[in-house]
């Protein structure tokens, strides 16, 4: 196990009488792509910007190789914010050129156009972008320092599947450069795809960190079964079977596919709806913490 | 520490000279200003003589002349500031009375030729004492005063709603996230305004010199000079408001607070010389008086550095503490 790129310790962040993070503890090796996934409010957010440098926790450190965020971490890290405006009435080329110069080193502003794909877009004004292409700015405004730890708060929110797709496929190729990447997502999609080791986040803790796949194989042996809810009647719920009632389906998990299946038909329950599949981290989510992660 | 700020001069230089309706009206209205006001005022003399006399407080008793009517009486303490007022024909005489009476009056002005009869007709035996010099213009003397006022204005708005723009966008906490320091983003700022204000305010100056037919008296160096001083006090005064606020009906309530009381007691419509003490001690401490003193000295009375150097140690002063509480406490996040 390669030596800790950035460590957090015992964090605490409280805002009047909340507790946003409460104790928070990670480690992340280098080279890796650490998810740290959560609902809404979970205190994710907090936790990242603290990591980043850009708010002062209540109590504990955030150290950067050994050392507390200093000048050095500002020259090597990049960040790309949940939102984010740019200067106005600057180019896509002006704008990168702009961070450039904010840096001591990092890489030449054509090489990082050309790393995400703004090669057609580098003279439009940067107001005039789409959500995709924006993000794509922001994320080579990121790299334009050619960062060790990139940090990537919840990038694709708000994009349509295409965009987000086509930025999973960059954020890939960063990973291939060997780059730690730090990503805050609650898609669990995104997470599964793109994250060697994941924490989950509730109220401010960790309840559960690990590879996504090692995550899974601890706390699932089963598949799930979905039904629409309407295909389900009430007298259904008296049936020997572990129920999960979600918004708008009824999801049952089981260990042996072919009883449950048999105790359904005899009970007359509909099963033309019916979808089988394995557990994936919105299911792990669910069961750590009862709640769903897109709360 | 130079790259960084010369990256964000330049992308702030850029992104102010492509916002074309700014650009525009931060040009227009002290052109519309001084054009208007040189129609509304340009032809009309003043009803009133206006006499100076060489004292702290003037007794009407000292000399019969100080009962005429229609004429005002204006305490003078400077002999030689009262000299200068003659030649600009400021005032229509200067009277002293001290010892054996005597009087300046500018052989080149109608009015002191009227005024002069009617100091010999109360009293004979003054000893006269001819000067010669155009008169000053109220346009003359409102010229620096719209183009000081301009300045003020873009200055303390123009860069305090910039930043708190910057500030609620978002784009300070991505800038918060590089290495940028404050000192080092409000440096940038105060330079990218005084660099664009400078060359702004020459435009104007050249412009609106030219329709006015504007003679300009002292060296234009020193003006140069005086125009960055100003600019550089009252850009770091606009970045000190905007410097933590979030707020923007806060930060126009106190850019309001400052810019009125400086437009209406700075001297820029008129000369403050004749009111209460106290008013004066408060225009005193405006930057913006001290930057109209400075140019008018150097544009109408053609003086040198020496004789405006308290206005810009004055300047230079409010620029270093302006600069130092704006980075002390500066924030970057909207909260």
């Amino acid at each position: 196990m390669s030596e800790p790129i950035l460590e957090v310790r015992n964090l605490i962040k409280h805002y009047s009488s909340v507790t946003a993070v409460d104790g928070l503890s990670l480690a992340v090796p280098e080279g890796i792509c650490f998810g740290l996934l959560g609902p809404n409010g979970a205190g994710k957010t907090t936790t990242i910007e603290i990591m980043e440098g850009i708010l002062e926790a209540t109590s504990g450190e955030v150290r950067y190789r050994g050392a507390p965020l200093d000048q050095r971490f500002r020259e090597e890290a990049g960040i790309l914010f949940q939102k984010t405006a740019l200067q106005d009435f600057l180019t896509v080329r002006q704008s990168i050129t702009l961070f450039r110069g904010l840096y001591a080193r990092g890489l030449s502003v054509d090489e990082v156009i050309r790393m995400c794909a703004l090669e057609k877009l580098a003279e439009r004004d940067n107001r005039k972008l789409s959500g995709g292409q924006q993000q794509r700015l922001l994320l080579a405004i990121a790299l334009v320092n050619d960062p060790s730890v990139l940090f990537l708060d919840e990038p694709t929110t708000g994009l349509d599947p295409q965009a987000r797709r086509n930025f999973w496929e960059l954020i890939q190729s960063i990973k291939a450069r060997k780059k730690t990447i730090i990503l805050t997502t609650h898609y669990m999609d995104e997470a599964e795809l793109l994250c060697d080791e994941i924490a989950i986040v509730d109220r401010g803790r960790i309840i559960a960190q690990g590879p996504p796949r090692r995550l899974l194989q601890e706390h699932f042996a089963e598949v799930m079964l979905e039904l629409p809810r309407q295909d389900f009647p009430a007298s259904a719920r008296a049936l020997p079977l572990r129920i999960i009632d979600m918004a708008e389906r009824i999801e049952i998990t089981t260990d042996d596919l072919d009883t449950t299946l048999r105790t359904l038909i005899d009970a007359h329950v509909p099963l033309n709806n019916l979808r089988i599949r394995p557990a994936n981290l919105e299911d792990l989510f669910l069961e750590l913490t009862g709640k769903e992660l897109r709360a | 520490m130079i790259k960084r700020l010369a990256a964000v001069w330049h992308a702030r230089n850029l992104e102010f000279v492509r916002d074309r309706s700014t650009l525009f009206f931060t040009l227009l209205l002290p052109i519309a200003l001084v054009v208007g006001m040189s129609f509304v005022f340009g032809g009309r003399e003043r009803p009133l003589f206006k006499v100076g006399v060489i004292a702290a407080v003037i007794d009407k008793q000292a000399h019969p002349f100080l009962s005429e009517r229609y004429v005002e009486f204006v305490p003078v303490t400077d002999q030689a500031a009262g000299v200068q007022k003659v030649t600009h024909q400021q005032i229509d005489l200067l009277l002293d009375l001290h010892g054996a009476p005597r009087y300046w009056v500018n052989t080149d002005s109608p009015k002191g030729y009227i005024v002069e009869k009617l100091l010999l007709a109360s009293a004979a035996g003054a000893h006269r004492e001819p000067v010669t010099g155009a008169a000053v213009r109220y346009v003359d003397y409102l010229f620096p005063g719209i183009l000081g006022m301009n300045m003020m204005f873009s200055c303390l708005f123009g860069v305090g709603y910039v930043v708190l723009r910057y500030r609620k966008s978002g784009f300070l906490k991505r800038l918060h996230a590089t290495p940028l320091t404050a000192f080092e983003f409000l440096t940038a700022q105060v330079l990218s305004r005084l660099c664009l204000i400078v060359f702004v305010t020459g435009v104007l100056y050249i412009g609106i010199g030219t329709i006015i037919h504007f003679h300009r008296a002292g060296s234009a160096l020193l003006l140069i000079l005086v125009a960055v001083l100003s600019a550089l006090s009252m850009v770091a005064m606009g970045l000190t408001v905007a410097a933590r606020f979030s707020s923007e009906e806060l930060v126009g309530g106190l850019l309001n607070l400052l810019t009125w009381p400086m437009m209406l007691l700075s001297g820029v419509w008129f000369s403050l010389e004749g009111s209460p003490r106290w008013v004066q001690w408060v225009a005193g401490i405006f930057p913006l008086t001290h930057v109209l003193d400075a140019a008018r000295a150097v544009m109408i009375d053609g003086a040198g550095v020496a004789d405006i150097v308290p206005d810009l140690i004055y300047l230079a002063s409010t620029a270093l503490v302006f600069l130092a509480f704006g980075a002390w406490s500066f924030r970057w996040r909207y909260d």
